[in-house]
């Protein structure tokens, strides 16, 4: 995605210098515009770049992208992969770990492997679901505000998000928590309109600068639409940066939720979630001298969130290393 | 200590051999500049001229054994009285730099450290490195001030960089180059960011300097003119190979390669000026400021003859493409009016009729982002043509090709993005957007300017054949004298948000002129050795108008 | 004015708004309780008069812009109403004063995080400026890597870690850290080192990668290639041209760091059963005792944007361009 995107830097001397070798009679044999040889990029189909940067990648976003790809999978085939239900009840609470339950069980008898197979579509399902909602909120706003820029809308909606990033967005997770009752919707809601803020900075931003943008202005020149401006002209320069971003809020509203759960004001029982299970299992640890297999009973879950938000974050860092055309 | 140093004027002082510097894109090393020889005597000042991507500052700080992050010396020999800059040691060259070779940047706001104040910043090499005691550093200082007539020379020391203008900062930059007396300065585009009522008061007081002390320099420049003042000698760079070698005066008169020649093309068209009464459009007594605050627009009047070019020239800040904006709605006259065939437009572009629109087009100054990068020429071409005239499909694809054809590109171009454009052909795919609307007056924004000159030339001829062709009327934005002859009938002089003159170009470009016009005018460097100092004389002799820009 | 008073005025200005709307927010979370919350409190058997003179407690029957301005008032002469928890049905009232709840445990969360800040502020500042210094260098490679990891872990999987093997295993530290208002301060450290680790490491590899893209940042102006090309020592480019421009970007790493501090100290606090204003809150939110909930907030939400508008006041009286006008 960003390969194709102008990559003309201001120390690109050694590009120009490279291609220049055609022209290099040019004036002497007289000037013909077509035949004029620039700063031309290569382009390539999106299967080809995809190819080119997969190569290109360094282990550390490989293993980012093989880990997401696993979690994706276990996420969507959940009810097929797991060998028992979400929330069926065994007769054994905390039961070590065995053949029939591979990791043991819970404080309320329930197989801990197939809570944490269903907990990848719960946590990973809910976090991802949040994460869109406040990029829609956020990112609707953020653009808006770009084309209004300095206008009282903008003014508006940019002193409205200081104010709300002012506080701490899990103390301000907890107030509204608090005051609407701890459920899987709220929580959904609640995370959402928070993060929005980041996502409205991040969106005005670099709308703005697509914005001030001469093709902007030309087409309002000639006097298109605002939604066709927006829809035509923004858009498509606006998505990388926000792509990587969205990886980014991924992993902070995926941790908040987590924290969240874990405080037990988060997604709420019986729904399986990494979160919760680790609060609820956590006393387990205090055995590990005596069982070590009980004391990784809490670590899994909490590993498991660990692992994907370090995937995540390798990918990110690669995809903006990549996008950023920093020239080592 | 400097004059026991300083050898016989002759000997010589730098000896670069074979250089090749490679710098890091695209995941490989690419040479920059291809083995290129430069020989520089003592008090001797040599210009490396070319375009952009020609490798000529890369080269220049080369001179000083150093390679931006990203470049990397590869091979040669940079003897520098005496000693190979390609082998000392890092803590040798630190030795060199700033206290026997001293750099001037194309960029002074940015250059200049914003924490300290200027003379700190100016003696720091002289005082740190040499061990002058600081008092004596800092009234030398003060000195070279005075040389390079900045005003208030004993004071303009204890301001901040933030605090004082960029013509001020770069000979205040100058002065910090000259500070320990070096060997040699390298100058990198040191007026390129400069009005050229500015870069001619500049440019005179760092002539005189060098001279005064007799050091020798590198002067790196895309503009031939502005070189022409400075050196003895001439290297002419491209794509990181020697062009052509030679002194001034002999570079001037009898350049042996076509491509030198190129480099002053603009002024080789000029346009037959032709007189007209009817006026496509009048701005009429308009008034504008942006967002209630100081007028940037007084009064201004300007009438645009039916068929012909009309330039507005002046300097940054004269109010130039803010005319531009109130002709086109972006920015609402806050009084009077601007009438299009004789009608009243609507102040606000949101209240103008599609046909009012389409009549007037505008091309800008950087093609880069006047098309959406993710655009195809189609794109770009066709979505005036469906938008004005309602062309879809293969009616739309023929029009296309036929209106590449008008800008001298082919359909091999119709699929491609912007970033698979040279700079040249962006503009021209640019020009076929505006005229794909059939309108009858385009504004060209510095349509030029960023440009190399063979290119700009292309462009320029391009317009006047379509002019001639399609009848069309340009209003043309720009600070460049020499492109205001090439295509203008006639001009508009603007100064502060005012119109100072308009007329036929024969008249504006001919005596009398107004005080201000003929500084204006008298700036521009023109392709002599002699120019600057004529000019100077003669400035000298009317009573220090050179003052008047500041 | 001059321009750096005026500047430090308006954000000082801007700061009180917000804190204002803060205490919108949180008095305004009272009208959500449902209607029969009164019932919740004090139980199903609860008698329509003490539901009635705990309305009247809360100032429900007062019109709202009064019943802000009494909220207000008390908060700002440090009352902060009576928790919930411990009334009863028949009317008998044993709760507790917010603000008594509050104060030991606000010693204690400010101590920890405290403790966390002493540690970690330097030796980030330390690993950033360097990693931006040798940057690209294996150390540099190396230091990104794992702050990289760092920062994607939640702190409880950070603390559950360290609890395993700092403490299941090695019994080097206690796994709770049961402070109360008698244990003497070696005691203390010793029993909070756990918890301030687990702050540690969180907050040494944010504040580590911010430093560092500071400072690269930096580094990158023209004005320290002019530096370099005067000759001057690399140690002189960082003393004389780097610093005296670095400090804001540092202090603004510092204090959003110290203000993420804030956050983080709930869920550790929860994990090592530390007698902290986080936990409290928690608990507060899980019962929904509003009083309770609105001072812990408060006390959280008045230090992060203290914390930031003391780092936007050293920006400003550091920036030669406000110091120094025109």
């Amino acid at each position: 995605m960003s390969t194709d995107k102008p990559d003309i830097t201001p120390s690109n001397e050694a590009e120009l210098a490279d291609q220049g070798f055609d022209e290099k009679e040019l004036a002497d044999q007289g000037y013909s515009a077509a035949a004029e040889v620039g700063m031309i990029k290569a382009r390539r189909t999106l299967r080809e770049n995809i190819w080119r940067g997969l190569k290109s990648a360094p282990p550390t976003a490989l293993f980012g992208l093989g880990v997401i790809t696993i979690y994706v999978f276990f996420a969507l085939f959940a009810p097929l992969l797991a060998p028992y239900g979400e929330a069926e009840i065994f007769d054994l609470s905390y039961a070590p770990w065995s053949d029939e339950f591979m990791f043991g069980t819970d404080q309320l008898g329930r197989d801990i492997l197939s809570r944490l197979i269903y907990g990848a579509q719960n946590t990973v399902g809910i976090a991802f679901i949040t994460t869109l909602l406040a990029f829609v909120i956020g990112g609707g706003l953020g653009i808006t505000a770009a084309i209004n820029n300095g206008g009282w809308l903008d003014n508006l909606l940019s002193r409205s998000v200081d104010v709300l990033m002012a506080i701490p967005s899990l103390i301000f997770a907890l107030i509204l928590l608090s005051m609407f009752g701890a459920n899987t919707l709220n929580l959904i809601f609640i995370i959402a309109i928070l993060d929005s803020t980041r996502v409205f900075r991040i969106a005005r931003a670099v709308s703005l600068n697509v914005v001030v943008m001469d093709y902007v202005e030309a087409a309002r020149l000639r006097g298109e639409k605002m939604f066709w401006v927006l829809r035509r002209e923004i858009l498509p320069n606006i998505m990388p940066p926000l792509v990587a971003e969205f990886g980014l809020r991924f992993c902070f509203v995926f941790l908040t939720i987590a924290a969240l759960s874990f405080l037990g004001v988060g997604i709420q029982p019986p729904t399986a979630d990494w979160g919760s299970m680790v609060r609820e299992t956590a006393g387990l640890i205090q055995f590990a001298e005596y069982d070590i297999t009980a004391a990784m009973t809490p670590m899994l879950p909490a590993a498991a969130i660990a692992l994907l938000t370090v995937a995540v974050n390798f990918v990110v860092d690669w995809f903006l290393h990549k996008s950023s055309g920093l020239k080592e | 200590m400097n004059s026991e140093r300083r050898g016989e004027k002759g000997e010589i002082l730098l000896e670069m051999k074979d250089i090749v510097i490679d710098g890091f894109s695209d995941d490989k090393w690419h040479e920059i500049v291809k083995g290129v020889d430069v020989t520089l005597r003592r008090g001797e000042i040599m210009g490396l001229i070319g375009e952009s991507g020609a490798g000529k500052s890369t080269l220049g700080l080369a001179a000083m054994g150093f390679a931006r992050p990203g470049c990397r010396l590869t091979s040669g020999t940079i003897l520098f009285d005496g000693s190979d800059l390609m082998t000392t040691s890092e803590a040798d060259k630190r030795k060199l730099r700033g206290s026997r070779i001293a750099y001037v940047a194309q960029s002074a706001a940015a250059s200049f450290n914003p924490a300290h104040t200027l003379i700190e910043q100016t003696v720091e090499a002289t005082v740190r490195r040499l061990g002058k005691p600081e008092a004596e550093a800092k009234a030398d200082a003060r000195k070279l001030y005075r040389d390079l007539q900045l005003p208030h020379p004993d004071t303009i020391g204890d301001r901040y960089p933030h605090q004082v203008s960029g013509g001020q900062l770069q000979r205040v930059m100058t002065a910090m180059a000259m500070s320990p007396r070096p060997d040699l300065i390298i100058f990198d585009e040191p007026t390129t960011a400069l009005d050229v009522t500015t870069q001619v008061e500049v440019l005179a007081s760092m002539r005189d300097i060098v001279e005064q002390y007799n050091t020798a320099g590198i002067y790196i420049t895309h503009d031939l003119a502005v070189v022409a003042q400075m050196a003895d000698q001439i290297k002419v760079l491209r794509y990181g190979e020697t062009i052509e070698d030679a002194d001034t005066r002999t570079m001037l008169s009898n350049p042996k390669k076509e491509y030198t020649k190129s480099l002053w093309s603009v002024r080789s068209i000029e346009k037959a000026e032709e007189e007209s009464d009817d006026n496509i459009l009048r701005v009429d007594h308009v008034d504008a400021s942006y967002g209630g605050g100081v007028k940037v627009l007084d009064d201004v009047t300007i009438d645009v003859p039916r068929g012909h070019t009309i330039a507005i020239v002046g300097e940054s800040g004269s109010g130039k493409s803010t005319t531009a904006r109130a002709i086109t709605g972006l920015l609402p006259p806050t009084k009077g009016q601007v009438l299009f065939n004789g009608t009243p437009l609507p102040p606000m572009l949101k209240d103008r009729s599609v046909e009012q629109l389409q009549k007037i087009q505008m091309i800008y100054q950087m093609a880069d982002t006047a098309m959406n990068p993710r655009h195809t020429v189609r794109d770009i071409i066709g979505r005036p043509l469906e938008f004005y005239l309602g062309l879809r499909g293969a009616e739309r694809d023929r029009r296309l090709l036929e209106l590449l054809e008008m800008i001298e590109l082919n359909e091999t171009f119709v699929d491609r993005l912007p970033a698979e454009l040279s700079g040249g052909q962006k503009q021209r795919i640019c020009i076929a957007r505006a005229l794909a609307a059939n309108p009858e007056l385009i504004i060209c924004d510095e349509v030029t300017s960023a440009l190399d000159q063979i290119v700009q030339k292309g462009i320029l001829e391009l317009l006047l054949r379509l002019q001639r062709e399609l009848g069309l009327t340009y209003i043309f934005i720009t600070h460049d004298i020499a492109t205001v002859k090439a295509i203008s009938d006639q001009i508009v002089v603007m100064l502060e948000g005012r119109v100072v003159e308009q007329g036929m170009k024969s008249d504006i470009l001919a005596p009398p002129f107004p005080d201000y016009t003929k500084l204006l005018l008298s700036s521009v460097p023109e392709m002599d050795p002699d120019w600057l100092t004529n000019l100077l004389a003669q400035r000298e002799q009317e009573g220090g108008l050179a003052s008047a820009g500041n | 004015m001059h321009p750096v008073v005026r500047t430090v005025l308006q954000r000082l200005g801007l700061g009180l708004v917000t804190l204002f709307v803060v205490s919108l927010i949180l008095f305004s979370s009272i009208e959500f309780l449902p209607g029969d919350f009164g019932e919740a409190v004090l139980g199903q058997a609860a008698l329509p008069e003490t539901v009635a003179a705990f309305r009247k407690e809360l100032g429900l029957d007062l019109p709202m812009h009064e019943r802000y301005w009494q909220w207000l008032k008390g908060m700002l002469t440090g009352d902060m109403g009576n928790s919930f928890s411990g009334r009863g049905a028949s009317g008998q009232d044993r709760s507790r004063p917010v603000v008594e709840l509050l104060g030991p445990r606000l010693a204690n969360t400010l101590f920890l995080a405290a403790m966390a800040a002493v540690i970690s502020v330097p030796l980030a500042l330390f690993l950033g400026i360097t990693a931006a210094l040798y940057r690209n260098s294996i150390y540099d490679r190396t230091v990104n890597a794992l702050t990289l990891t760092t920062i994607s872990f939640p702190e409880f999987f950070v603390a559950y870690c360290l609890i395993l093997i700092l403490s299941s295993f090695t019994k080097i530290f206690p796994s709770l850290a049961n402070v109360g208002p008698e244990t003497e301060f070696w005691e203390r450290v010793y029993l909070t080192a756990l918890p301030a680790l687990t702050l540690t490491l969180v907050i040494v590899a944010h504040m580590m990668r911010m430093t560092r893209a500071a400072i690269i940042n930096l580094m990158a102006s023209p004005y320290i290639e002019m530096a370099e090309l005067k000759g001057t020592p690399k140690a002189e480019i960082i003393l004389r041209h780097a610093l005296p421009n670095a400090w804001a970007p540092i202090v603004t790493v510092i204090a959003f760091n110290l203000a993420y501090l804030v956050v983080g100290v709930v869920v550790v606090e929860v994990v090592f059963v530390y007698p902290g204003v986080g936990q409290l809150m928690v608990d507060a939110v899980t019962t929904r005792d509003v009083p309770v909930v609105q001072g812990c907030a408060m006390v959280f939400a008045a230090t992060y944007i203290l914390l930031n508008l003391f780092a936007d006041i050293i920006s400003i009286i550091t920036n030669p361009r406000l110091l120094h006008p025109r």
